[in-house]
């Protein structure tokens, strides 16, 4: 099978540290990947290279094996299909949850294109259905910004999943939930990888071992090793340079 | 939501009927006012609703107004050259000037010169993700380059005295009361239709991307929309109604100098916005009437004092009504409603939601 997004030695440096020194990942459609690593690993940084936001210095970012997005803008990543979604929730406060919705739905996001948009029959029924997955049908009409943080989070991935996207990158999108809370979103994110690839940097290791099938160990700007998580467990380096500390961590 | 609707309706109509209560010097004043409206609607769309704050509106005013004021000294003069510049020792008309004989020309450019120069500035800055205060810093120094230039450029601009001492607007004389009128009443039209289309962006899809970017700009990137092309057309909109607006000042007024344009009008425009209310635009409407009416009821009442009083009321304004006198408003009605409802089932805390 042929990777939908693969990086391939791709090197950051921020005033001359080296946040990123080579990495290279290949990720398949419909796949959910796990990024785990100590902090300052590099991870957020890999996400934030993929849709846009920080430039990388060299090496390339290939899509669906035809196309280099390392120099795009982020919109146009976006409008390509990878979506991402960062760590703090950031939903539009002032908009309702509704209105949230309906901007991030797949539509032509020129300015005379938007100006002119109407809420058509489907895009209700998708706005419905998506209300409804995420569990804030309720709260529809209900400014986003009075949500509890939880919910901002799920109607984030809602915003996410309405652009529908190829490949969805997720930050730590269970931090700061409560048990249940991770339960649900561990569910939607199960649900969410019949239809795209999504990539997760998660510290949790819980979580990690429950939704996981391959796992990618990221140290010091580098990939330190791939498999599942049985077979990382018994990785020695991997050991030395995080899971050894993990009885104080976890 | 309909008594809204009728309430703007009334308001326009009262508007509109002022030549038949008011004298012709009042009428005069609420014509200049509702003109300065015009600009904080433009504020307005491009503050409250985008959240740049732009401290150059000013600029976009004055080019609007020094266009139209250009056709109405070459219809002044007759043929011959304008007087100020026959004072300044210019023997020919500058090449620049001569378009501005046709008054088609010289109305289009009133809005286009300034919307153009408002989208040129804004794709340079927002393009490249220049924005907070270090826009508004910008936007000043624009304001000081085209003052400093209008001043200095004397014998092709009229210097600080500006543009005045116009005769007839279309072969109309400007002096007769009943063009004066007729002019007050076009400005109320174009008043109500700028505010109608204002309106409709902000509850178009497109109005909602608008505050979207405002409250996080990051966000709508990561959402596919190229924030860029909003903010330069929103800058590009109120620049040009800031330039309508410079259009039916001159007229009216019959004057146009760099002192209009410059540093001190350009923040007061942003002050009329937020006495009544940023996020509001019936409220930047009413700010500029109402600022502004207390302007001259001051400075008419209390000569020596009134800018005293003039500050306090922006004091006031800035401690006590953070969003201006509509957000104080509105405010005050929901607690009224909740107050009402205390008492109520949940189900009624329910229903206010849905």
């Amino acid at each position: 099978m042929q990777p939908i997004l693969s990086c391939r030695d791709v090197k950051v440096s921020f005033n001359g540290f080296q946040a990123l020194q080579g990495v290279d990942l290949a990720v398949y459609p419909q796949e959910v990947r796990f990024l785990i690593g100590p902090n300052g690993a590099g991870k957020t940084t890999l996400l934030d290279v993929i849709c846009g936001k920080t430039k990388a210095s060299g090496g390339e970012v290939v899509y669906r094996e035809t196309e280099n997005i390392r120099k795009l803008q982020e919109h146009e990543i976006v409008r390509l299909g990878i979506t991402r979604k960062f760590q703090a929730p950031s939903v539009f406060t002032n908009l309702t949850v509704l209105e949230n919705l309906e901007l991030s739905l797949k539509q032509k996001r020129s300015l005379w294109a938007v100006m002119r948009a109407k809420l058509t029959k489907e895009d209700e029924e998708k706005m419905d259905a998506m209300l409804h997955r995420i569990g804030l049908t309720e709260q529809r009409h209900q400014p986003a910004g009075i949500l509890a943080h939880g919910q901002k989070q799920w109607l984030e991935i809602g915003m996410q999943l309405m652009q529908e996207p190829e490949i969805l990158l997720l930050d730590e999108p269970i931090a700061g939930m409560s048990e249940t809370e991770r339960y649900k979103t561990g569910e939607l994110i199960h649900g969410i990888s019949k239809t795209c690839a999504i990539l997760i940097v998660e510290h949790d290791m819980e979580f990690v071992r429950n939704f996981s099938k391959q796992v990618t160990v990221m140290h010091e700007g580098r990939v330190l090793c791939e498999g599942t998580m049985a077979e990382i467990q018994q990785n020695e380096q991997v050991a030395e340079v995080y899971l050894g500390r993990r009885d104080s961590a976890c | 939501m309909d008594k809204k609707k009728l309430g703007y309706w009334l308001f326009f109509i009262a508007l509109f009927l002022g030549p038949l209560y008011l004298t012709e010097f009042r009428l005069a004043l609420l014509g200049k006012f509702l003109c300065f409206a015009l600009v904080a609607l433009g504020i307005c769309l491009i503050w409250g609703y985008t959240g740049i704050l732009s401290l150059g509106h000013g600029v976009y005013f004055g080019l609007g107004a020094y266009c139209t004021a250009m056709y109405l000294k070459l219809e002044a003069a007759g043929g011959t050259l304008p007087d100020f510049m026959e004072w300044s020792g210019v023997t020919a008309l500058p090449a620049f000037w001569q378009p501005f004989s046709n008054p088609v020309f010289a109305l289009s450019a009133s809005l286009l010169i300034p919307a153009l120069l408002a989208a040129m500035l804004g794709f340079l800055t927002f393009k490249n993700r220049i924005k907070g205060v270090y826009f508004s810093l910008i936007s000043q120094a624009v304001v000081v380059v085209f003052v400093t230039l209008f001043v200095a450029k004397q014998d092709w601009t009229g210097g600080t005295n500006g543009l005045t001492n116009f005769t007839t607007f279309l072969g109309f004389s400007l002096a007769s009361p009943l063009v004066q009128i007729v002019l007050y009443l076009m400005t109320v039209l174009i008043l109500g239709a700028s505010f109608t289309l204002a309106a409709a962006l902000t509850k178009s899809r497109a109005g909602r991307v608008l505050s979207a970017v405002r409250d996080g700009e990051n966000r709508v990137r990561f959402l596919g929309f190229n924030p860029t092309s909003y903010k330069v057309f929103v800058y590009s909109l109120s620049a040009a109604l800031a330039g309508l607006a410079g259009t039916l000042f001159v007229l009216q007024v019959g004057l146009i100098s760099p002192a209009m344009m410059g540093i001190i009008p350009s923040i007061e425009m942003v002050l009329w916005v937020a006495v009544g209310g940023r996020y509001s635009l019936i409220g930047a409407v009413l700010g500029a009437i109402v600022v502004n009416s207390a302007k001259s009821f001051f400075s008419e009442s209390y000569p020596d004092i009134w800018s005293i009083f003039l500050g306090l009321l922006f004091i006031i304004v800035v401690m006590f009504l953070p969003n201006g006198i509509v957000g104080a408003v509105n405010s005050w009605n929901e607690k009224r409603v909740k107050s009402k409802r205390k008492g109520g089932t949940a189900d009624a805390a329910d229903s206010v939601v849905s």
